[in-house]
């Protein structure tokens, strides 16, 4: 059966409207993607019907909502397939996941001396947090190197890896580039050395089947925005073991089992890094959009965004004075580019002008930038609801704005 | 010398011809950068980069007989271009003519949706930092 495309843009009613005079393209599906009617619908429904504060209500309306917050836990451990639910954490984002990590596991396991590995892909939201334990803590920040491609050299990583090593965190797919890194050989060497490793899945975990158990990693941080779900959420996923013997977070309410002023004992998890009231709306919403996702399949999702992917390097290689950047054999749907003699961020806007929304600039990853000596790239990422007439209308306007400057 | 109403008016004609076509209206601009007369390379340097802009944009200013004689580059087609349009208002005027512009060709032809938000708070920059110059050079002059 082809892919149901037409019934797929349906679901998305932003995609039907103008820009600038013509119908709306949207590549910009690696900074945050669309929602499906269910989720915006999911979250009115929640604010007519349902809103209340969870747990500990003794009315009915609290009831509902808790009990529809804890199907969306249990939504989130099937779609990662973690163990059990209360191995799901939600969090603000990929970034508040990662630094829930580097302020508890990293306060209370890395020490002076000790090493964790990053590599140059990274994401600021990524590098950052260990900057800041490093230099509170005097530890040690290592990072893997990459060939031009984008890859990252994994001999490299073995070379850095010592009993010194005591958390690993990379990320599985690439915003800038695409790249889809080797995370399961990752994991095993780094395990074998005796570090933990945290993946950032913000890219991945909309285009690639992710299984916790089998991976094996000890951490997965990621963001409902770019799920199909609301933004202001995400998930930290962590193994029982792990969350257990990690200090609180943040303090408040929720948190705690009991509370006096001598002593404060805390909650079990996952309640135990979720202090204070949740996102209980955007929580509940995001179940549909882990549906959507479940109802297509991912197989079939990676599929058809492979083969936009190929098709948009197909029309736009050829085209004088495109210039590719990341051409990992291993990639989500993310073109990043340049066009000679041009600045991304014009190529940007003459794209709006034909109502093609990409971004440009340095995707918050400088230290990548730098290392490909580029200021920026110009990125178009393809989601499940982008068709290949719209590479047909992205190859066209490239085309016409390369030949400003490459005649 | 036109006035700087007369020049803006101007601007605001060219660009009505163009009407409602975004793409052509960038083109447009573009086309504009490629007159800005050359930059020396010396100046290309941090302290002439204006604070503000997301691309980079240089800009100096002479005293040419008691009026402001502008030089500016970027990193940018687009910015360039609209920089030349700021120094075909502006340059070469007595530094009272520059601090007393009121600009708005820039609101007259709707460049906010033409630039998006963030270039125009470039722009905003950019107009702060010529007057900026033109204030200096009358501070110079009254002394």
């Amino acid at each position: 059966m082809s892919f149901p495309i037409d019934k797929i843009r349906q679901m998305f009613p932003i995609l039907h409207q103008e820009v600038h005079g013509k119908p709306l393209i949207y590549f910009d599906n690696a900074a945050t993607t669309q929602k499906p009617q269910t989720v915006i619908d999911s979250l009115s429904g929640y604010y007519l019907h349902d809103n209340a504060n969870i747990h500990r209500g003794a009315h009915a309306l609290a009831d509902r909502s808790t009990r529809y917050f804890e199907d969306s836990r249990e939504a989130v451990q099937h779609f990662i397939n973690a163990r059990e639910s209360a191995e799901i954490i939600f969090t603000k984002g990929t970034t508040e996941s990662i630094n829930l990590v580097a302020y508890t596991f990293g306060r209370k396991f890395i020490n002076e001396g000790d090493e964790i590995i990053i590599s140059t892909l990274e994401h600021h939201s990524n590098i950052v947090p260990w900057q800041i334990l490093c230099e509170e803590k005097g530890a040690i920040l290592k990072v893997i190197p990459i060939n031009d491609a984008g890859e990252i050299l994994f001999e490299e990583f073995e070379k850095l890896l010592s009993p010194k090593t005591k958390l690993v965190s990379v990320v599985h797919a690439s915003n800038a580039l695409g790249t889809i890194n080797p995370v399961e050989r990752v994991i095993e060497a780094a395990h074998k050395a005796g570090a933990k490793v945290l993946l950032d899945g913000a890219q991945s975990t909309s285009h690639l089947e992710i299984d916790v158990q089998k991976l094996n990693c000890d951490f997965l941080a990621l963001s409902a925005h770019k799920l199909y779900g609301p933004t202001g959420l995400g998930v930290l996923y962590g193994k029982r073991e792990l969350l257990e013997s990690m200090p609180p977070f943040q303090g408040g309410g929720e948190m705690i089992k009991e509370v006096s002023f001598e002593k404060t004992t805390f909650n079990d998890i996952p309640f135990k890094f979720e202090a204070g009231t949740p996102n209980i709306g955007d929580v509940i919403a995001f179940k549909y959009a882990l549906d959507f996702i479940r109802e297509i399949g991912k197989s079939k999702i990676k599929e058809h965004e492979d083969s936009l992917l190929a098709y948009a390097n197909e029309l736009l290689l050829p085209i004088k004075g495109f210039i590719p950047v990341g051409t990992a054999s291993n990639k989500v749907s993310v073109l990043s580019f340049n066009i000679n003699g041009m600045h991304p961020f014009d190529v940007g806007v003459m794209l709006d002008a034909r109502g093609i929304a990409v971004r440009t600039g340095h995707h918050c990853t400088q230290p990548l930038m730098k290392r490909l000596g580029l200021e920026g790239t110009v990125r178009a990422s393809f989601a499940v609801y982008n068709s290949k007439s719209e590479i047909e209308q992205l190859a066209e306007g490239v085309a016409r704005i390369a030949r400003i400057k490459n005649k | 010398m036109s006035s700087i109403q007369e020049i803006q008016n101007e601007i605001i004609s060219e660009f009505e011809i163009l009407g409602d076509d975004k793409e052509s209206t960038i083109f447009y601009i573009m086309e504009l950068g490629a007159n800005l007369e050359s930059f020396p390379d010396s100046e290309r340097v941090e302290e002439n980069i204006i604070k503000g802009c997301q691309s980079k944009v240089w800009l100096i200013a002479d005293d040419k007989d008691g009026r402001v004689h502008y030089q500016a580059d970027s990193n940018t087609d687009i910015t360039k271009g609209l920089i030349s349009l700021l120094i075909r208002v502006l340059n070469d005027r007595t530094p009272k003519e520059i601090i007393d512009a009121n600009l708005d060709f820039i609101n007259r032809i709707g460049m906010g949706g033409i630039i998006g938000s963030q270039r125009s708070n470039g722009l905003a920059a950019m107009i702060k930092q010529m007057k900026l110059y033109a204030l200096a050079l009358q501070t110079k002059q009254n002394a």
